[in-house]
């Protein structure tokens, strides 16, 4: 899947947790989720469920620990996704 | 020198009717909320009828966001959030995600068991090793504060923020907390309710019990029959009532609308010592519980023009009644009239003294008694003690209704009385 295609995808898991519209506009692989898509940290467990749930994958404790922003959040996936 | 407390807003969302007009329209026309629910028989209860809001998706989305909505599995505090943000918009003040927090402003908002449904999926999971499942979204559901930090969140509130509980008391007891929080000068408005969540999993152990009626399953609406002589069991409801508390002085100071004040009320125990247990009342304390109230009001007992009683419509309807004779010393002809809301929304159980309030309220505000219906054949242990016509069987217009004494007791052998005025500046 390229970057862009997992980029588009991860963007409408997030969607529903976001806080800043225009963090959310602007979201890029640079974005990190607390600061520019202002997501509640609480909601962070959240948003790596529903990861797992669309990707069929599963993330352990120390890669949810580094999923703060979207480059750590795609390489993550594209890592569990090659060993599935 | 006391505050003055009045209601200056409503909320509620009862089985026969969500939000104050549909609610106001259903009481005055004897209109009941019981429907069968096919569900209950499935799982072989013997009550297979009860009361539950009618909320479609749609009414749900102006109340709570998309995302307060995903993995929300929670009818209690749904009730809870409608009637509460209600009330709270009913007495002027604004709902805005952005706005500063409110430090004179809290909330007492009460619930028996908080989520059960939500506990029941939480529990699946976790049986099956699947704990990482359950997500942010299980605690602050399950918690028993749920309800009271929900309404925080969304109204911004930053004075006192609980939730009381005390079985079927906890709407009438959440009141006379926030009551008494204001009358001592440590909030300006308290946001006070009760709700409960609806369906089998909190109506399952009552229903194990044998204390709700299996005699109505193919005519809900007449199945709920406070203070009648075919009564035969309380039928389990399910909603949230909700009243906006304030100072007299903030509601005058904003030009607020007032539905009435509080005079003043009593809590207590009976200790499950003499005839209490956990299950039945001790009737010394409830006749104390009442004569505190109305002490405490500083009105005379005789100066009360209505009951708006507990009577859930099993067995001990008639010794309600005989407490409330011995508690006011009147009786017969002289005893205030006296109606049971239960009897349209079956029983609300945390919820039911704040929807049971709020129906009071109304009644005062606009100057009607709501009919009791389902009690055409009054109970003899009843008609021994005080006049049928003190049962209003159908709607009475009335403007000299102007105290209204509202009680409720629970399991655990505890009672909770208010004493309500109508406001005459």
């Amino acid at each position: 899947m390229t970057t862009e295609a997992l980029l588009e995808k991860l963007k409408g898991i997030v969607k529903p947790y976001v806080k800043s519209e225009a963090g959310f506009m602007n979201m890029t692989e640079d974005s990190d989720f607390l600061n520019d898509l202002k997501i509640n940290s609480a909601n962070l467990v959240d948003v790596i469920l529903d990861i797992e749930n669309e990707f069929d994958i599963v993330i352990d404790n120390d890669s949810m620990e580094k999923m703060l922003n979207v480059k750590a959040a795609l390489d993550i996936i594209r890592t569990k996704l090659s060993i599935k | 020198m006391n505050n003055r407390v009045v209601i200056t807003g409503l909320g509620v969302a009862a089985p026969n009717g969500v939000g104050i007009g549909n609610f106001t329209h259903a009481i005055k026309n004897g209109i009941s909320g019981i429907r069968f629910f096919p569900e209950l028989q499935e799982l072989r209860f013997s009550c297979c009828i009860g009361g539950i809001p009618l909320v479609p998706e749609d009414l749900k989305q102006q109340y709570l966001s998309p995302l307060q909505l995903k993995n929300f599995n929670s009818s209690g505090i749904l009730y809870g959030c409608m009637a509460g943000m209600d009330a709270w918009k009913d007495a002027g003040l604004p709902v805005n995600e952005y706005s500063n927090t409110d430090w004179d402003s809290g909330t007492v908002f009460g619930t028996g068991s908080s989520s059960v449904e939500k506990l029941r999926e939480s529990f699946y999971k976790i049986d099956t090793g699947q704990v990482k499942a359950l997500g942010s979204s299980a605690v602050p559901q399950t918690m028993a504060s749920g309800i009271s930090a929900y309404l925080s969140g969304i109204l911004g509130l930053g004075n006192l923020v609980t939730t009381n509980s005390s079985a079927c008391c906890t709407g009438t007891e959440a009141i006379l907390m926030g009551f008494e929080r204001i009358q001592s000068g440590k909030a300006k408005r308290m946001l006070t309710g009760g709700c409960s969540d609806a369906g089998p999993y909190i109506w399952g152990g009552f229903d194990a019990m044998k204390v709700m009626t299996y005699k109505h399953n193919t005519t809900p609406e007449k199945a709920s029959r406070p203070m009648s002589a075919t009564a035969s069991g309380f039928v389990p409801g399910s909603g949230a009532g909700a009243l906006l508390l304030e100072s007299l002085s903030s509601a005058t100071a904003r030009g607020a609308k007032i539905y009435g004040e509080i005079l003043g009320g009593a809590m207590n125990a009976g200790g499950q010592r003499g005839s209490g247990t956990m299950t039945a009342p001790n009737s010394e304390a409830v006749q104390r519980c009442i004569k505190q109230a109305v002490a405490n009001a500083a009105i005379h007992a005789d100066e009360i023009d209505l009951v708006n009683g507990h009577l859930t419509a099993t067995t001990k309807d008639a010794e309600e009644i005989n407490n409330w004779c011995v508690a006011l010393n009147r009786k017969g002809n002289d005893f205030p009239y006296i109606h049971a809301l239960k009897a349209m929304t079956g029983h609300c159980l945390g919820a039911a003294g704040a929807i049971e309030s709020v129906a009071a309220l109304l009644g005062l505000h606009e100057g009607f008694i709501f009919p009791s219906i389902n009690c055409e054949d009054v109970h003899p242990d009843i008609t021994a003690l005080i006049n049928t016509e003190k049962i209003p069987q159908k709607f009475i217009e009335t403007n000299t209704l102007q105290v209204i004494a509202k009680a409720s007791f629970g399991f655990g052998d505890v009672n909770s009385c208010i004493i309500f005025k109508k406001y005459n500046g």
